[in-house]
Protein backbone atom coordinates (compact mmCIF):
# COMPACT_ATOMS: atom_id res chain seq x y z
CA UNK A 1 0.00 0.00 0.00
CA UNK A 2 2.67 2.54 0.33
CA UNK A 3 3.64 2.46 -3.81
CA UNK A 4 1.16 5.39 -4.19
CA UNK A 5 1.63 7.61 -0.46
CA UNK A 6 5.41 7.05 -0.91
CA UNK A 7 4.76 8.65 -5.08
CA UNK A 8 2.26 10.87 -3.51
CA UNK A 9 4.22 12.66 -0.72
CA UNK A 10 7.34 12.82 -3.51
CA UNK A 11 5.28 14.29 -5.49
CA UNK A 12 3.76 17.40 -3.21
CA UNK A 13 7.54 18.05 -1.65
CA UNK A 14 9.67 19.09 -3.97
CA UNK A 15 12.66 18.56 -1.17
CA UNK A 16 11.39 14.85 -0.93
CA UNK A 17 13.89 12.07 -3.12
CA UNK A 18 11.52 10.38 -5.89
CA UNK A 19 10.14 7.19 -4.61
CA UNK A 20 12.66 4.37 -4.55
CA UNK A 21 10.62 1.68 -6.97
CA UNK A 22 11.10 3.39 -10.16
CA UNK A 23 13.50 2.48 -13.08
CA UNK A 24 14.69 3.66 -16.10
CA UNK A 25 15.83 1.47 -19.44
CA UNK A 26 19.24 3.66 -19.34
CA UNK A 27 20.20 3.55 -16.11
CA UNK A 28 19.56 7.34 -16.14
CA UNK A 29 18.60 8.91 -13.09
CA UNK A 30 14.56 8.26 -12.26
CA UNK A 31 14.24 11.52 -10.37
CA UNK A 32 15.07 13.62 -14.19
CA UNK A 33 11.88 11.78 -15.01
CA UNK A 34 9.76 11.89 -11.44
CA UNK A 35 10.07 15.65 -12.09
CA UNK A 36 8.02 15.44 -14.88
CA UNK A 37 5.03 14.36 -13.43
CA UNK A 38 5.83 16.76 -9.99
CA UNK A 39 6.14 19.87 -12.76
CA UNK A 40 2.64 18.38 -14.66
CA UNK A 41 1.02 18.43 -10.91
CA UNK A 42 2.17 21.68 -10.14
CA UNK A 43 2.01 23.86 -13.25
CA UNK A 44 -1.33 22.36 -14.40
CA UNK A 45 -3.18 23.70 -11.18
CA UNK A 46 -1.44 27.32 -11.85
CA UNK A 47 -2.56 27.27 -15.34
CA UNK A 48 -6.27 26.57 -13.74
CA UNK A 49 -5.55 29.51 -11.13
CA UNK A 50 -4.18 31.59 -14.10
CA UNK A 51 -7.54 30.95 -16.05
CA UNK A 52 -9.32 31.83 -12.88
CA UNK A 53 -7.83 34.82 -12.02
CA UNK A 54 -6.34 36.59 -15.30
CA UNK A 55 -6.91 40.20 -13.86
CA UNK A 56 -5.14 39.47 -10.52
CA UNK A 57 -2.60 38.06 -12.61
CA UNK A 58 -2.23 41.32 -14.33
CA UNK A 59 -2.10 43.55 -11.49
CA UNK A 60 0.89 41.52 -9.98
CA UNK A 61 2.57 40.09 -13.28
CA UNK A 62 2.45 37.03 -14.54
CA UNK A 63 5.90 35.69 -12.86
CA UNK A 64 5.35 36.91 -9.41
CA UNK A 65 1.37 35.33 -9.61
CA UNK A 66 3.02 32.07 -10.29
CA UNK A 67 5.27 32.15 -7.61
CA UNK A 68 2.46 32.65 -5.21
CA UNK A 69 0.63 30.57 -6.91
CA UNK A 70 3.14 27.77 -6.22
CA UNK A 71 2.70 28.52 -2.94
CA UNK A 72 -0.59 28.23 -2.67
CA UNK A 73 -0.88 25.01 -4.32
CA UNK A 74 1.57 23.27 -2.38
CA UNK A 75 -0.61 24.91 0.82
CA UNK A 76 -4.09 23.87 -0.43
CA UNK A 77 -3.84 21.47 -3.17
CA UNK A 78 -7.39 20.42 -4.96
CA UNK A 79 -10.21 18.27 -2.83
CA UNK A 80 -12.33 18.11 -5.90
CA UNK A 81 -11.91 16.28 -9.35
CA UNK A 82 -13.51 19.20 -10.83
CA UNK A 83 -11.62 22.37 -11.19
CA UNK A 84 -13.44 24.97 -12.48
CA UNK A 85 -13.88 26.08 -8.74
CA UNK A 86 -10.42 25.66 -7.61
CA UNK A 87 -8.75 28.32 -5.60
CA UNK A 88 -11.99 29.08 -3.87
CA UNK A 89 -9.79 30.34 -1.06
CA UNK A 90 -6.87 31.87 -2.90
CA UNK A 91 -8.99 35.26 -2.06
CA UNK A 92 -8.48 34.61 1.69
CA UNK A 93 -4.43 33.08 1.08
CA UNK A 94 -3.73 36.25 -0.95
CA UNK A 95 -5.32 38.75 1.68
CA UNK A 96 -2.84 37.33 4.62
CA UNK A 97 0.12 37.07 1.85
CA UNK A 98 2.86 39.57 2.86
CA UNK A 99 4.28 40.18 -0.24
CA UNK A 100 1.12 41.80 -1.57
CA UNK A 101 0.82 44.57 1.40
CA UNK A 102 1.31 47.47 -0.81
CA UNK A 103 -1.71 46.21 -3.40
CA UNK A 104 -4.31 45.84 -0.75
CA UNK A 105 -7.01 45.67 -3.48
CA UNK A 106 -5.59 42.28 -4.92
CA UNK A 107 -8.27 40.25 -2.68
CA UNK A 108 -10.84 42.06 -3.54
CA UNK A 109 -10.49 42.00 -6.86
CA UNK A 110 -9.81 37.91 -7.03
CA UNK A 111 -13.27 37.62 -5.11
CA UNK A 112 -15.10 39.59 -7.83
CA UNK A 113 -12.85 36.80 -10.19
CA UNK A 114 -14.40 33.84 -8.41
CA UNK A 115 -17.51 34.90 -8.75
CA UNK A 116 -17.71 35.91 -12.08
CA UNK A 117 -16.88 32.08 -12.48
CA UNK A 118 -19.34 31.02 -10.16
CA UNK A 119 -22.10 33.10 -11.83
CA UNK A 120 -20.59 31.24 -15.30
CA UNK A 121 -20.94 27.96 -13.87
CA UNK A 122 -24.03 28.56 -12.01
CA UNK A 123 -27.49 26.64 -12.92
CA UNK A 124 -30.03 27.97 -15.14
CA UNK A 125 -32.87 29.51 -13.53
CA UNK A 126 -35.89 31.58 -15.21
CA UNK A 127 -35.72 34.63 -13.68
CA UNK A 128 -39.33 35.87 -12.18
CA UNK A 129 -41.04 37.82 -14.95
CA UNK A 130 -41.01 42.23 -14.32
CA UNK A 131 -45.18 41.65 -13.60
CA UNK A 132 -45.04 38.98 -10.95
CA UNK A 133 -42.52 41.02 -9.43
CA UNK A 134 -44.52 44.08 -9.78
CA UNK A 135 -47.79 42.13 -8.29
CA UNK A 136 -45.86 40.64 -5.48
CA UNK A 137 -44.93 44.56 -4.47
CA UNK A 138 -48.47 45.86 -4.70
CA UNK A 139 -49.35 43.54 -1.94
CA UNK A 140 -48.25 46.43 0.33
CA UNK A 141 -49.38 44.49 3.44
CA UNK A 142 -47.27 41.75 2.53
CA UNK A 143 -43.97 43.64 1.81
CA UNK A 144 -42.60 43.43 5.45
CA UNK A 145 -42.57 39.83 5.24
CA UNK A 146 -41.59 39.38 1.57
CA UNK A 147 -38.77 36.79 0.92
CA UNK A 148 -36.63 37.84 -2.64
CA UNK A 149 -34.85 34.45 -4.00
CA UNK A 150 -31.93 35.57 -5.89
CA UNK A 151 -30.78 33.77 -9.16
CA UNK A 152 -27.76 31.21 -8.29
CA UNK A 153 -25.61 33.30 -10.29
CA UNK A 154 -25.82 36.24 -8.09
CA UNK A 155 -22.86 37.09 -6.06
CA UNK A 156 -21.79 40.32 -4.53
CA UNK A 157 -18.51 42.15 -3.68
CA UNK A 158 -18.73 44.84 -1.03
CA UNK A 159 -14.99 46.48 -0.87
CA UNK A 160 -13.02 49.56 0.02
CA UNK A 161 -11.28 49.70 -3.22
CA UNK A 162 -12.27 50.58 -6.39
CA UNK A 163 -13.11 46.68 -7.57
CA UNK A 164 -15.23 47.42 -10.42
CA UNK A 165 -12.62 49.95 -12.09
CA UNK A 166 -9.90 48.45 -11.75
CA UNK A 167 -11.45 44.81 -13.15
CA UNK A 168 -13.08 46.91 -16.08
CA UNK A 169 -9.85 48.59 -16.43
CA UNK A 170 -8.51 45.01 -17.15
CA UNK A 171 -11.13 44.73 -19.72
CA UNK A 172 -9.74 47.34 -22.08
CA UNK A 173 -13.60 49.38 -21.64
CA UNK A 174 -12.14 51.76 -19.13
CA UNK A 175 -8.79 53.67 -18.71
CA UNK A 176 -6.73 52.75 -15.90
CA UNK A 177 -4.89 55.73 -15.26
CA UNK A 178 -8.16 57.52 -14.21
CA UNK A 179 -8.64 54.47 -11.87
CA UNK A 180 -8.24 56.04 -7.69
CA UNK A 181 -7.98 52.05 -6.67
CA UNK A 182 -8.38 53.78 -2.99
CA UNK A 183 -12.14 54.47 -3.78
CA UNK A 184 -14.98 52.03 -2.34
CA UNK A 185 -16.91 50.47 -4.30
CA UNK A 186 -19.14 47.20 -4.61
CA UNK A 187 -19.80 44.80 -7.37
CA UNK A 188 -22.94 42.84 -8.14
CA UNK A 189 -21.78 39.77 -10.04
CA UNK A 190 -24.88 38.30 -12.16
CA UNK A 191 -25.31 35.74 -15.29
CA UNK A 192 -28.88 36.65 -17.08
CA UNK A 193 -28.31 34.24 -19.61
CA UNK A 194 -24.76 33.45 -21.44
CA UNK A 195 -22.97 36.35 -20.30
CA UNK A 196 -22.16 37.08 -17.04
CA UNK A 197 -22.19 40.78 -16.07
CA UNK A 198 -20.20 42.75 -13.59
CA UNK A 199 -22.39 45.98 -12.13
CA UNK A 200 -21.57 49.01 -9.89
CA UNK A 201 -23.99 49.22 -7.41
CA UNK A 202 -23.53 52.15 -4.69
CA UNK A 203 -23.18 51.61 -1.31
CA UNK A 204 -26.90 51.40 -0.26
CA UNK A 205 -27.98 49.52 -3.19
CA UNK A 206 -24.93 46.95 -2.05
CA UNK A 207 -25.95 46.65 1.42
CA UNK A 208 -29.50 46.11 0.44
CA UNK A 209 -28.54 43.12 -1.79
CA UNK A 210 -26.38 41.59 1.14
CA UNK A 211 -29.26 41.78 3.18
CA UNK A 212 -31.19 39.84 0.44
CA UNK A 213 -28.19 37.36 -0.34
CA UNK A 214 -28.33 36.71 3.85
CA UNK A 215 -32.54 35.90 3.45
CA UNK A 216 -33.80 39.20 5.91
CA UNK A 217 -37.26 39.94 4.29
CA UNK A 218 -37.41 43.07 1.44
CA UNK A 219 -39.09 45.34 3.99
CA UNK A 220 -36.66 44.50 6.78
CA UNK A 221 -33.58 44.65 4.32
CA UNK A 222 -35.22 48.00 2.68
CA UNK A 223 -35.91 49.85 5.96
CA UNK A 224 -32.45 49.15 7.38
CA UNK A 225 -30.14 50.27 4.17
CA UNK A 226 -32.67 53.36 3.93
CA UNK A 227 -31.74 53.98 8.01
CA UNK A 228 -27.55 53.30 7.08
CA UNK A 229 -27.69 55.11 3.52
CA UNK A 230 -29.44 58.38 3.53
CA UNK A 231 -29.70 58.47 -0.86
CA UNK A 232 -30.85 54.48 -0.43
CA UNK A 233 -33.24 54.21 -3.36
CA UNK A 234 -35.62 51.53 -3.53
CA UNK A 235 -37.36 51.60 -6.50
CA UNK A 236 -33.88 51.85 -8.49
CA UNK A 237 -31.92 48.87 -7.02
CA UNK A 238 -35.16 46.27 -7.84
CA UNK A 239 -35.55 48.28 -11.53
CA UNK A 240 -31.72 47.41 -11.55
CA UNK A 241 -32.50 43.30 -10.02
CA UNK A 242 -35.42 42.82 -12.44
CA UNK A 243 -33.23 44.04 -15.36
CA UNK A 244 -30.59 41.86 -14.59
CA UNK A 245 -32.60 38.78 -14.17
CA UNK A 246 -31.37 38.45 -10.79
CA UNK A 247 -34.82 37.51 -9.07
CA UNK A 248 -35.95 34.06 -9.02
CA UNK A 249 -38.74 33.72 -7.14
CA UNK A 250 -40.77 36.08 -3.83
CA UNK A 251 -42.62 34.59 -1.74
CA UNK A 252 -44.84 35.76 1.50
CA UNK A 253 -45.49 33.32 4.30
CA UNK A 254 -45.65 30.43 2.38
CA UNK A 255 -47.36 31.83 -0.95
CA UNK A 256 -44.99 31.44 -3.73
CA UNK A 257 -44.71 33.46 -7.09
CA UNK A 258 -42.47 31.82 -9.68
CA UNK B 1 -10.00 31.51 -43.03
CA UNK B 2 -13.34 29.39 -42.52
CA UNK B 3 -13.57 25.60 -41.86
CA UNK B 4 -15.50 23.41 -44.76
CA UNK B 5 -18.92 23.64 -44.21
CA UNK B 6 -21.36 21.07 -45.50
CA UNK B 7 -25.39 22.99 -46.23
CA UNK B 8 -27.58 19.71 -45.26
CA UNK B 9 -25.27 18.02 -42.47
CA UNK B 10 -25.01 14.11 -42.43
CA UNK B 11 -25.10 14.23 -38.50
CA UNK B 12 -26.71 11.78 -36.58
CA UNK B 13 -29.03 13.51 -33.55
CA UNK B 14 -29.17 12.67 -30.42
CA UNK B 15 -32.61 10.66 -30.10
CA UNK B 16 -31.80 8.63 -33.35
CA UNK B 17 -27.91 7.86 -31.66
CA UNK B 18 -29.27 7.09 -28.47
CA UNK B 19 -29.61 3.43 -29.38
CA UNK B 20 -26.06 3.43 -30.83
CA UNK B 21 -23.40 2.42 -29.29
CA UNK B 22 -20.57 3.23 -30.94
CA UNK B 23 -19.03 6.52 -32.54
CA UNK B 24 -19.40 6.58 -36.32
CA UNK B 25 -15.71 5.23 -37.85
CA UNK B 26 -14.93 9.53 -38.59
CA UNK B 27 -12.75 11.89 -37.27
CA UNK B 28 -13.45 14.13 -34.31
CA UNK B 29 -12.46 17.08 -31.81
CA UNK B 30 -12.07 17.87 -28.42
CA UNK B 31 -14.46 20.50 -27.46
CA UNK B 32 -13.12 23.21 -26.28
CA UNK B 33 -14.78 26.58 -25.12
CA UNK B 34 -12.97 29.12 -27.28
CA UNK B 35 -14.45 27.16 -29.91
CA UNK B 36 -18.39 26.88 -28.56
CA UNK B 37 -19.63 29.84 -30.74
CA UNK B 38 -17.66 29.46 -34.22
CA UNK B 39 -19.01 25.69 -34.05
CA UNK B 40 -22.80 26.65 -33.48
CA UNK B 41 -22.02 29.25 -36.39
CA UNK B 42 -20.88 27.41 -38.62
CA UNK B 43 -21.83 23.47 -37.93
CA UNK B 44 -18.67 22.15 -39.20
CA UNK B 45 -18.48 18.45 -40.78
CA UNK B 46 -17.08 16.42 -38.51
CA UNK B 47 -17.77 12.93 -37.33
CA UNK B 48 -18.13 13.50 -33.38
CA UNK B 49 -17.10 15.68 -30.58
CA UNK B 50 -15.39 14.73 -27.48
CA UNK B 51 -15.89 16.74 -23.90
CA UNK B 52 -13.35 15.75 -20.62
CA UNK B 53 -16.63 14.47 -18.40
CA UNK B 54 -15.43 16.63 -15.07
CA UNK B 55 -15.32 20.14 -16.87
CA UNK B 56 -18.87 19.64 -17.42
CA UNK B 57 -20.05 18.65 -13.99
CA UNK B 58 -21.23 21.78 -13.47
CA UNK B 59 -24.86 23.33 -12.79
CA UNK B 60 -25.41 25.53 -15.77
CA UNK B 61 -24.53 28.01 -17.84
CA UNK B 62 -22.63 28.60 -21.30
CA UNK B 63 -20.66 24.61 -21.03
CA UNK B 64 -24.44 22.96 -20.76
CA UNK B 65 -25.76 25.53 -23.60
CA UNK B 66 -23.27 24.68 -25.68
CA UNK B 67 -23.09 21.24 -25.27
CA UNK B 68 -26.80 20.57 -25.57
CA UNK B 69 -26.73 22.27 -29.03
CA UNK B 70 -23.98 20.59 -29.83
CA UNK B 71 -25.00 17.34 -28.83
CA UNK B 72 -28.40 17.98 -30.82
CA UNK B 73 -25.77 17.24 -34.11
CA UNK B 74 -23.28 15.04 -33.44
CA UNK B 75 -22.34 12.05 -32.18
CA UNK B 76 -20.80 12.38 -28.85
CA UNK B 77 -18.14 10.93 -26.88
CA UNK B 78 -17.53 11.55 -22.63
CA UNK B 79 -13.56 10.88 -22.14
CA UNK B 80 -13.01 11.21 -18.05
CA UNK B 81 -9.53 12.58 -16.42
CA UNK B 82 -10.73 12.63 -12.51
CA UNK B 83 -12.25 8.72 -11.96
CA UNK B 84 -7.96 7.18 -10.55
CA UNK B 85 -9.42 3.68 -11.84
CA UNK B 86 -5.59 2.94 -11.02
CA UNK B 87 -5.66 4.55 -7.51
CA UNK B 88 -4.84 2.75 -4.42
CA UNK B 89 -8.00 4.84 -3.10
CA UNK B 90 -11.49 3.66 -3.04
CA UNK B 91 -13.55 4.78 -5.99
CA UNK B 92 -15.54 8.48 -5.31
CA UNK B 93 -18.73 7.11 -5.14
CA UNK B 94 -19.85 10.74 -5.00
CA UNK B 95 -18.09 11.30 -8.91
CA UNK B 96 -19.55 8.80 -9.65
CA UNK B 97 -22.89 9.49 -9.48
CA UNK B 98 -22.23 12.79 -10.85
CA UNK B 99 -20.54 10.77 -13.78
CA UNK B 100 -23.67 8.61 -13.85
CA UNK B 101 -26.01 11.86 -14.60
CA UNK B 102 -23.97 13.67 -16.96
CA UNK B 103 -24.06 10.23 -19.13
CA UNK B 104 -27.83 9.74 -19.00
CA UNK B 105 -28.34 13.52 -19.79
CA UNK B 106 -26.00 13.67 -23.10
CA UNK B 107 -26.35 9.82 -23.88
CA UNK B 108 -22.68 10.01 -25.28
CA UNK B 109 -22.04 7.31 -27.45
CA UNK B 110 -18.88 6.49 -25.76
CA UNK B 111 -17.08 6.94 -22.52
CA UNK B 112 -13.95 6.54 -21.75
CA UNK B 113 -11.12 7.06 -19.07
CA UNK B 114 -7.17 6.32 -18.38
CA UNK B 115 -5.61 3.12 -16.77
CA UNK B 116 -3.66 6.01 -14.39
CA UNK B 117 -4.68 7.55 -10.89
CA UNK B 118 -5.24 10.69 -10.23
CA UNK B 119 -6.30 11.06 -7.12
CA UNK B 120 -4.94 9.75 -3.50
CA UNK B 121 -7.07 10.30 0.14
CA UNK B 122 -8.82 13.59 -0.41
CA UNK B 123 -6.66 14.80 -2.66
CA UNK B 124 -6.58 15.30 -6.45
CA UNK B 125 -3.85 15.44 -8.43
CA UNK B 126 -5.05 16.64 -11.70
CA UNK B 127 -3.01 13.95 -13.81
CA UNK B 128 -1.95 10.76 -15.34
CA UNK B 129 0.37 8.80 -13.30
CA UNK B 130 1.57 5.65 -13.85
CA UNK B 131 0.94 1.92 -11.50
CA UNK B 132 2.87 -0.86 -11.88
CA UNK B 133 2.13 -3.75 -13.98
CA UNK B 134 1.72 -6.96 -11.79
CA UNK B 135 -1.19 -8.95 -10.18
CA UNK B 136 -1.97 -6.67 -7.38
CA UNK B 137 -2.77 -3.84 -9.95
CA UNK B 138 -4.30 -5.93 -12.39
CA UNK B 139 -6.70 -6.82 -9.52
CA UNK B 140 -7.15 -3.69 -8.56
CA UNK B 141 -7.92 -2.00 -11.90
CA UNK B 142 -10.47 -4.51 -12.60
CA UNK B 143 -12.00 -3.85 -9.45
CA UNK B 144 -12.69 -0.65 -10.12
CA UNK B 145 -13.68 -0.73 -14.11
CA UNK B 146 -16.47 -3.62 -12.72
CA UNK B 147 -17.77 -1.07 -10.34
CA UNK B 148 -17.81 2.10 -13.31
CA UNK B 149 -19.47 -0.44 -15.79
CA UNK B 150 -22.29 -1.85 -13.34
CA UNK B 151 -22.73 1.79 -11.84
CA UNK B 152 -22.90 3.30 -15.50
CA UNK B 153 -24.39 0.40 -16.97
CA UNK B 154 -22.51 0.40 -19.82
CA UNK B 155 -19.09 -0.93 -21.14
CA UNK B 156 -16.24 1.51 -21.04
CA UNK B 157 -12.82 2.35 -23.17
CA UNK B 158 -9.55 2.09 -20.68
CA UNK B 159 -6.97 4.51 -22.38
CA UNK B 160 -3.25 3.24 -22.56
CA UNK B 161 -0.96 5.89 -20.87
CA UNK B 162 2.21 8.01 -21.60
CA UNK B 163 4.85 7.19 -19.42
CA UNK B 164 8.30 8.75 -18.52
CA UNK B 165 9.00 6.09 -15.87
CA UNK B 166 8.56 2.43 -15.21
CA UNK B 167 8.47 0.42 -11.93
CA UNK B 168 10.81 -2.28 -10.82
CA UNK B 169 7.95 -3.94 -8.96
CA UNK B 170 6.51 -4.57 -12.84
CA UNK B 171 5.91 -8.46 -13.56
CA UNK B 172 3.78 -7.55 -16.80
CA UNK B 173 4.52 -5.94 -19.96
CA UNK B 174 2.00 -3.03 -20.77
CA UNK B 175 -0.03 -4.50 -23.41
CA UNK B 176 -0.08 -8.14 -21.48
CA UNK B 177 -1.79 -6.25 -18.70
CA UNK B 178 -4.27 -4.07 -20.89
CA UNK B 179 -5.12 -7.50 -22.60
CA UNK B 180 -5.84 -9.28 -19.37
CA UNK B 181 -7.56 -6.41 -17.83
CA UNK B 182 -10.25 -6.20 -21.00
CA UNK B 183 -10.45 -10.17 -21.04
CA UNK B 184 -11.87 -9.42 -17.56
CA UNK B 185 -13.43 -7.20 -17.11
CA UNK B 186 -15.14 -6.59 -20.89
CA UNK B 187 -14.06 -3.05 -21.38
CA UNK B 188 -12.96 -2.20 -24.84
CA UNK B 189 -9.44 0.14 -25.79
CA UNK B 190 -9.33 3.52 -26.04
CA UNK B 191 -5.98 3.43 -28.56
CA UNK B 192 -3.74 6.53 -28.03
CA UNK B 193 -1.56 6.20 -30.48
CA UNK B 194 0.40 9.25 -29.43
CA UNK B 195 0.56 7.66 -26.43
CA UNK B 196 2.06 4.38 -27.92
CA UNK B 197 4.78 6.81 -29.54
CA UNK B 198 5.54 8.84 -26.23
CA UNK B 199 6.21 6.01 -23.76
CA UNK B 200 7.78 3.53 -26.71
CA UNK B 201 10.49 6.37 -27.21
CA UNK B 202 10.43 6.74 -23.22
CA UNK B 203 11.49 3.10 -22.61
CA UNK B 204 13.03 2.26 -25.74
CA UNK B 205 11.00 0.20 -27.28
CA UNK B 206 9.57 -0.57 -30.89
CA UNK B 207 6.03 1.18 -31.13
CA UNK B 208 4.95 -0.97 -33.99
CA UNK B 209 5.44 -3.71 -32.09
CA UNK B 210 3.45 -2.24 -28.77
CA UNK B 211 0.59 -2.10 -31.44
CA UNK B 212 0.65 -5.50 -32.94
CA UNK B 213 0.62 -6.93 -29.17
CA UNK B 214 -2.32 -4.97 -27.82
CA UNK B 215 -5.59 -6.31 -28.13
CA UNK B 216 -6.65 -4.08 -31.37
CA UNK B 217 -9.95 -6.48 -31.82
CA UNK B 218 -11.42 -4.08 -29.18
CA UNK B 219 -10.32 -0.77 -29.87
CA UNK B 220 -13.19 1.72 -29.76
CA UNK B 221 -11.57 4.82 -30.03
CA UNK B 222 -8.58 6.27 -31.30
CA UNK B 223 -6.54 9.54 -29.89
CA UNK B 224 -3.86 11.20 -31.42
CA UNK B 225 -2.03 13.99 -30.36
CA UNK B 226 0.94 16.30 -30.49
CA UNK B 227 3.78 15.89 -27.99
CA UNK B 228 6.72 18.00 -26.30
CA UNK B 229 10.56 16.88 -26.30
CA UNK B 230 12.90 16.82 -23.65
CA UNK B 231 16.17 14.81 -22.22
CA UNK B 232 16.41 12.70 -19.51
CA UNK B 233 19.13 12.52 -16.72
CA UNK B 234 20.78 10.53 -19.51
CA UNK B 235 20.68 12.82 -22.61
CA UNK B 236 18.63 10.56 -24.33
CA UNK B 237 15.25 11.91 -25.69
CA UNK B 238 12.11 12.06 -22.90
CA UNK B 239 8.98 12.87 -24.83
CA UNK B 240 6.00 14.50 -22.68
CA UNK B 241 2.22 13.85 -23.36
CA UNK B 242 1.79 17.57 -23.88
CA UNK B 243 -1.49 18.10 -26.08
CA UNK B 244 -0.26 21.17 -26.82
CA UNK B 245 1.31 20.83 -30.63
CA UNK B 246 -0.02 19.16 -33.94
CA UNK B 247 0.21 15.75 -34.21
CA UNK B 248 3.76 14.56 -35.04
CA UNK B 249 4.68 12.98 -38.19
CA UNK B 250 6.14 9.73 -36.58
CA UNK B 251 2.51 9.49 -34.95
CA UNK B 252 0.79 10.14 -38.15
CA UNK B 253 2.91 7.28 -39.58
CA UNK B 254 2.20 4.70 -36.40
CA UNK B 255 -1.93 5.59 -36.88
CA UNK B 256 -1.52 4.46 -40.47
CA UNK B 257 0.19 1.55 -39.31
CA UNK B 258 -2.66 0.83 -36.63
CA UNK B 259 -5.95 1.40 -39.23
CA UNK B 260 -4.40 -1.52 -41.11
CA UNK B 261 -4.63 -3.72 -38.45
CA UNK B 262 -7.32 -2.27 -36.78
CA UNK B 263 -9.91 -0.87 -39.32
CA UNK B 264 -11.68 2.60 -40.07
CA UNK B 265 -12.28 3.76 -35.85
CA UNK B 266 -13.95 7.28 -34.72
CA UNK B 267 -10.56 8.97 -34.02
CA UNK B 268 -10.08 12.10 -32.19
CA UNK B 269 -7.71 15.29 -32.29
CA UNK B 270 -6.67 15.55 -28.96
CA UNK B 271 -5.52 19.05 -27.78
CA UNK B 272 -5.63 20.71 -24.75
CA UNK B 273 -2.95 23.07 -24.21
CA UNK B 274 -2.24 26.20 -26.68
CA UNK B 275 -5.76 26.39 -28.21
CA UNK B 276 -5.44 26.79 -31.43
CA UNK B 277 -8.63 28.49 -33.74
CA UNK B 278 -10.57 26.08 -34.98
CA UNK B 279 -9.71 25.86 -38.48
CA UNK B 280 -6.23 24.47 -37.36
CA UNK B 281 -7.85 21.17 -35.34
CA UNK B 282 -10.22 21.08 -38.04
CA UNK B 283 -7.41 20.66 -40.74
CA UNK B 284 -5.92 17.80 -38.41
CA UNK B 285 -9.33 15.86 -38.40
CA UNK B 286 -9.74 16.00 -42.10
CA UNK B 287 -6.19 14.88 -42.34
CA UNK B 288 -7.31 12.01 -39.54
CA UNK B 289 -10.77 11.68 -41.82
CA UNK B 290 -8.81 11.27 -44.98
CA UNK B 291 -6.62 8.36 -43.91
CA UNK B 292 -9.88 6.54 -42.38
CA UNK B 293 -11.44 6.85 -45.91
CA UNK B 294 -8.11 5.86 -48.13
CA UNK B 295 -8.60 2.96 -45.54
CA UNK B 296 -11.69 2.10 -46.01
CA UNK B 297 -11.56 2.16 -49.60
CA UNK B 298 -8.67 -0.55 -49.36
CA UNK B 299 -10.69 -2.54 -47.40
CA UNK B 300 -13.55 -2.61 -49.87
CA UNK B 301 -11.42 -3.21 -52.76
CA UNK B 302 -9.52 -6.10 -50.95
Amino acid sequence: MNGQQEFFDALLNPGQAAPTCLTTWNGSDPAARFAVYRNNVVVSLIDALADTYPVTQELVGEEFFRAMARLFVNAEPPRSRMLAFYGETFPAFIEHFPPVASVPYLADIARLEMLRVRAYHAADEAALAADAIALALADIEGLPDLLVEVHPSVGLVQSQYAVVSLWAAHQEVADISTVDPYVPENSLVVRPYLDVEVIRLNSGAADFVARLLHRQSLGFAAEQASQSHADFDLAGILGLLIQSHAISSMKTSGKTRK
Amino acid sequence: MKAATSPVPQFCGAPACAQDATLPPRAGVGLKPEHFRHIVETWPDLGFFEVHAENYMVDGGPYHHYLTRIRERYPLSIHGVGLSIGGESPLDNAHLDKLAALIERYAPQSFSEHLAWSSHGEVFLNDLLPVPYNAETLQRVCDHIDLVQARLKRRMLLENPATYVEFATSTMAEPAFITEVLRRTGCGLLLDVNNVYVSAVNHNRDPYATIRALPLNAVGEIHLAGFAREQDGKGDPLLIDSHGSPVAQAVWQLYEFALHRVGSIATLIERDNDIPPFDVLFAEAQQAEYMLGAHTVRAVAA
